[in-house]
């Protein structure tokens, strides 16, 4: 009787492989613990919308999606990287906000031979001297966004700047970005403690006394907000007009609305994305996520999105074959899926290959702080590490 | 041109370590006449924070507000220590830092479930917004004078209810034994729930002073109290003198390390060098200072006289 059954249950395993399919599994590290949370929770809103809209399949698999934090700490996202490739298995691991959480985990997931999916970190390293075949990034390298400042900077005449960062991996890299390509004089530069120190008291009075003619900052998450509430109680707008990259955004305005600083409308920032992008995918995209939730999505949301979407590319270039690494790895390459940021191609280190534009803060139609594209700074940028990667 | 900047940022100085002493004033006091760790002052600092910021947006007014809050901080700080702390005095000091450590956690996640993880702007009237001038070419945010004053009448203030007043007598006489103070006929435990709730005040207002200029958000009371700690140490631990001088010490070494370390090291090293090592040497300075201290005078620099 016994062998009957086992014999039976061969055969069945045999002839329909379909119902012992199994699922496409997601591991989604990002920041859902500590005030960065609000970032996290925003990434998440996106990918339960990309779920939703995939109708949680990819390739008829049912998709699972194990959230893991990384409570804002290299130490900690690691932990939660090994438990997902080990304990879990997963197949794709994605997500990563913070480059120094990105550089502590990638060994994890691209020693055990899976997919890494950065959604938004992008340190230098990995685009360059350590990159690998199994990376993938649907945001952008940290350099890009300050390069495309950098420039718009000249265009706008401007001799001579000062810059504040957190002195952090993202930071250095910002800084390097703006650095490369701003052809006027720094008269200084500020490296603060990341993330502890939110009160710039001693780096704006720096900034003040420097007489340069702007000011170039790049403070994520709620460094941003505190950032531009000192800016505007110093008094600064006529003086020292301020650039940023990656500190307005989706999250902190709606915040600045409610308090009334008003000193952020018209203030200008360089960006791979904006809400107002004219694509199929990115008018469906916000659309719908003003609908579900209300607000509009940040950057982050965005590119966590599109790194969902190009997941499923990859799951149904096989036909849901998911051991199928290589031809996985070549449909993800191919960049073919539908981006909310339009069509872009991937380089050789696996870095988006893609347009920057110049953002501005504006009123919407119903009296909210939102951004609109001012111009298209670069066409079809591709990062300044690439050629020091291997990778052909 | 560098004279006005120097006086700028020693201004900036004074008004961190004004902040750092109100948090710090709360723990050496709590630390000193109750004999009590207690790491969740940090999440009364924010408590008083969230307070402030809701406040703010249901009365109009962020000075009402505050107003209204520090009280409201003083009466949770009340409650927590009649139903928490009062049973921890009997037990050690590694009982008490592990009960405090999970009231962290119980406030932070409840502080969470009520207004979210996104933090709050504190909105000021524009009057507090705008710039002062002092004297010509020293413009101050007027908001950063106000942070001063209030601090400077605070410690005022506690310097006249310790040194001046019964209250005052009582809380030095409990502090040198509770015992005695007891046996003559003193309610001991109301003072020390009284002191309890008079440092979760100071707190509490420290966190409604800085969430105009930060925001009131979920990780701002683990980013002081480590630094109050830095404080209390190099001050004595349970010395109002010693947390005064030492917040004032510690306020101008971390802003004038921040400003002028580069140029500092510059003088010595290459421009490069220096940029890359004055960062992480400036946010190093309090702890170096903390470690100088704990080698040469362990006791603090101003250690109270009894004890």
């Amino acid at each position: 009787m016994k062998k009957i059954l086992s014999a039976a249950l061969v055969a069945t395993m045999l002839t329909t492989p379909a119902a012992w399919a199994r699922d496409v599994k997601i591991g989604f590290v990002t920041t859902l613990t500590t005030g960065a949370a609000v970032i996290g929770n925003d990434i998440k809103k996106a990918v339960d919308l990309a779920m939703e809209h995939i109708g949680g399949k990819m390739a008829g698999l049912n998709v699972q999606l194990i959230y893991a934090d990384d409570g804002f700490k290299p130490e900690t996202g690691k932990q939660a990287t090994d438990k997902l490739v080990k304990q879990d298995n997963v197949d794709f691991v994605a997500g990563y906000v913070w480059s120094h959480v990105l550089l502590a985990s990638r060994k994890s997931v691209l020693d055990a031979g899976k997919f890494l999916i950065s959604a938004n970190a992008g340190p230098s390293p990995i685009a360059g001297k350590l990159c690998n075949r199994n990376f993938f990034s649907t945001s952008w390298q940290n350099d890009q966004t300050p390069m495309a400042m950098g420039e718009v900077l000249n265009q706008k005449g401007v001799k001579s700047l000062y810059i504040i960062a957190p002195n952090y991996a993202a930071g250095k890299n910002m800084v390097a970005g703006v650095e490369r390509t701003f052809k006027g004089k720094i008269l200084g530069k500020d490296m603060t403690t990341w993330p502890t120190q939110l009160d710039f008291s001693a780096e704006l009075a720096k900034a003040k006394a420097s007489g340069a003619e702007a000011l170039f900052i790049f403070y994520p998450g709620k460094a941003g907000g505190a950032f531009i509430k000192q800016y505007q109680q110093a008094g600064m707008k006529d003086v020292m007009p301020l650039y940023t990259v990656f500190t307005v955004d989706a999250l902190s305005l709606p915040k600045l609305q409610k308090a009334g600083f008003t000193d952020i409308l018209g203030s200008q920032f360089t960006q791979e994305w904006d809400p107002s992008l004219d694509n199929a995918q990115n008018k469906r995209f916000v659309a719908d996520f003003k609908a579900k939730y209300g607000s509009y999505p940040s950057f982050y949301a965005a590119q966590a999105y599109d790194a969902i979407f190009l997941i499923k590319s990859a799951v149904e270039a096989v036909n849901g074959n998911l051991d199928d690494i290589d031809g996985m790895r070549a449909a993800m390459k191919s960049a073919s899926f539908p981006s909310v940021r339009g069509k872009f191609t991937y380089g050789n280190n696996h870095f988006p290959i893609q347009n920057f534009y110049l953002r501005e803060v504006v009123k919407d139609a119903d009296g909210n702080w939102t951004t609109k594209v001012v111009k298209t700074v670069y066409e079809n940028n591709q990062d300044p590490y690439a050629s020091q990667c291997p990778l052909k | 041109m560098d004279t006005t900047l120097l006086f700028i940022q020693i201004l900036n100085g004074v008004q961190l370590g004004l902040l750092l002493f109100l948090v710090a004033s709360g723990l050496t006091l709590v630390f000193g006449i109750l004999d009590f760790v207690n790491l969740a002052h940090g999440s009364i600092y924010m408590l008083g924070a969230f307070i402030c910021a809701s406040l703010t947006f249901l009365v109009g007014n962020f000075l009402i507000a505050v107003l209204l809050a520090v009280p409201i901080t003083g009466v949770i700080g009340y409650l927590i220590e009649r139903v928490l702390i009062r049973q921890l005095y009997a037990r050690s000091h590694l009982d008490h830092v592990l009960a405090t450590f999970g009231l962290i956690l119980v406030i932070d996640t409840t502080v969470q479930i009520i207004w979210g993880p996104a933090g709050i702007s504190v909105p000021l009237p524009d009057w507090l917004n705008g710039q002062t001038e002092l004297f010509a070419g020293v413009v101050v945010p007027t908001f950063r004078l106000i942070i001063i004053a209030a601090g400077l009448a605070v410690a005022a203030g506690l310097f006249w209810l310790v040194n001046y007043t019964r209250l005052g007598m009582l809380i030095r006489a409990g502090a040198s034994n509770s015992t005695m103070v007891s046996a003559l006929g003193v309610d001991i435990k109301t003072l020390f729930s009284l002191v309890f709730a008079l440092g979760a005040m100071l707190a509490g207002l420290a966190g409604m002073l800085i969430s105009p200029i930060t925001e009131a958000s979920i990780n701002m009371g683990g980013e002081v109290i480590i630094t109050a700690f830095v404080v209390i140490i190099i001050g004595g631990i349970g010395s109002m003198k010693g947390a005064f001088v030492a917040a004032i010490l510690v306020g101008l070494i971390d802003t004038l390390g921040r400003s002028f370390l580069d140029d500092v090291f510059a003088l010595f090293m290459s421009q490069n060098a220096a940029e890359t090592a004055a960062p992480a040497i400036s946010a190093m300075l309090i702890y170096i200072l903390m470690a100088v201290i704990l080698a040469l005078r362990p006791q603090g620099l101003f250690p109270p006289k009894v004890r």
